[in-house]
């Protein structure tokens, strides 16, 4: 998918588009995958037909690629460990005392 | 034989063999993505025909089945159009040839829909969804074909004329049918109309008719395509997957 067959010149392949899909009502959208399409109109079309052929999805989103900021894994320590031992952030660290009726 | 046994073939042959013709671009569509959608509609077209025949079966009442229908019946038997037969051509061709068929299907399901025939009626109310979403791809095509580049403009005006003859055929009165074809010409003119002057293309003249599919008489094009989807069937009878 995302080379081009070489029989056509060597022409770049259409933009990258990243798809997500609403599995049913009250359900956020959750990313499936992605696809090679010119334009969004066709990217939805291309979706619909890549990724809810089996009744997986009530709504679709399609996203450039380009659009999408993503956290780099080299700063993976950086970005996640600090939560590793900061239990207090967790709401089961605390003991709800007596006499507390409406927290 | 009793009902609409002729129109509830001819039909089943339309999906049959447009779903024939669409499954040959499997794996050798422009891109990837594209090759899943034409074997999307291929599959939406064989399931129309599968039903179709399977309902034509029981109508003639001599023990046919779906199977039988498609695969062991010789080209003077078919009832198809005869546009879905035509060779597949470049991509601009087929494209032409999925829009009109698609924007002929959607109008005759949608009326099929409300028809006295209770099983041609649910078969209808599935089929116009499908083909709904059949004409909105090949509209696209079209528009994005027709008002794209100065090659990409001719290579589809060239299609839309060479099959525009073909369309004719789809709508010759049948008082007697479920459905009169004829009274799906407008919807299909309104549709063709709109679509074409939005993707900058020409309406062609109306000068040959070419028609004789619904009468068996068809293009040299429908024997070879019967051979290659039969072959197997005839050779392994009731092979099954």
């Amino acid at each position: 998918m995302n080379e081009p067959t070489g029989q056509r010149g060597g022409r770049e392949p259409a933009p990258l588009w990243e798809v997500f899909v609403r599995a049913r009502r009250g359900l956020s959208h959750t990313h499936v995958g992605s696809l090679h399409a010119p334009d969004a109109e066709l990217a939805l079309h291309h979706a619909r037909d890549l990724y809810t052929r089996r009744q997986e999805g009530v709504s679709i989103w399609v996203v450039p690629a380009g659009a999408i900021t993503a956290s780099s894994p080299d700063e993976k320590d950086a970005f996640f460990d600090p939560a590793a031992d900061k239990v207090y952030r967790h709401p089961t660290f605390y003991e709800v005392p007596d006499g507390v009726a409406h927290l | 034989m009793n009902g609409p046994f002729e129109f509830t073939v001819s039909l089943g042959d339309d999906a049959l063999v447009a779903a024939q013709r669409l499954a040959e671009w499997t794996s050798r569509a422009p891109e990837m993505e594209e090759d899943v959608a034409l074997a999307n509609i291929a599959l939406d077209q064989l399931g129309a025909a599968r039903l179709l025949l399977t309902y034509a079966g029981e109508l003639e009442g001599a023990g046919r089945d779906e199977d039988a229908l498609a695969y062991l019946r010789d080209d003077r038997e078919f009832r198809n159009c005869l546009l879905v037969e035509l060779p597949n051509g470049d991509f601009a061709v087929t494209m032409a040839k999925l829009f009109f068929l698609a924007a002929y299907q959607l109008p005759l399901y949608t009326a099929l829909a409300g028809c006295a025939d209770e099983r041609l009626a649910a078969i209808g109310a599935k089929a116009r969804k499908e083909s709904a979403y059949h004409l909105d791809h090949a509209a696209l095509w079209v528009r994005r074909l027709g008002d794209g580049t100065e090659e990409s403009h001719r290579r589809m005006q060239a299609a839309v004329d060479g099959t525009w003859p073909y369309v004719h055929e789809l709508f010759a009165a049948d008082p007697a049918a479920p459905v009169d074809p004829a009274t799906l010409r407008g919807d299909f003119d309104t549709t063709v109309t709109t679509v074409l002057a939005e993707a900058t293309l020409t309406r062609p003249e109306t000068g040959w008719t070419p028609a004789g599919g619904r009468d068996g008489v068809h293009t040299e094009h429908l024997s070879y395509l019967l051979a290659e989807m039969q072959v197997l069937h005839r050779a392994h009878p009731g092979a099954r997957w």
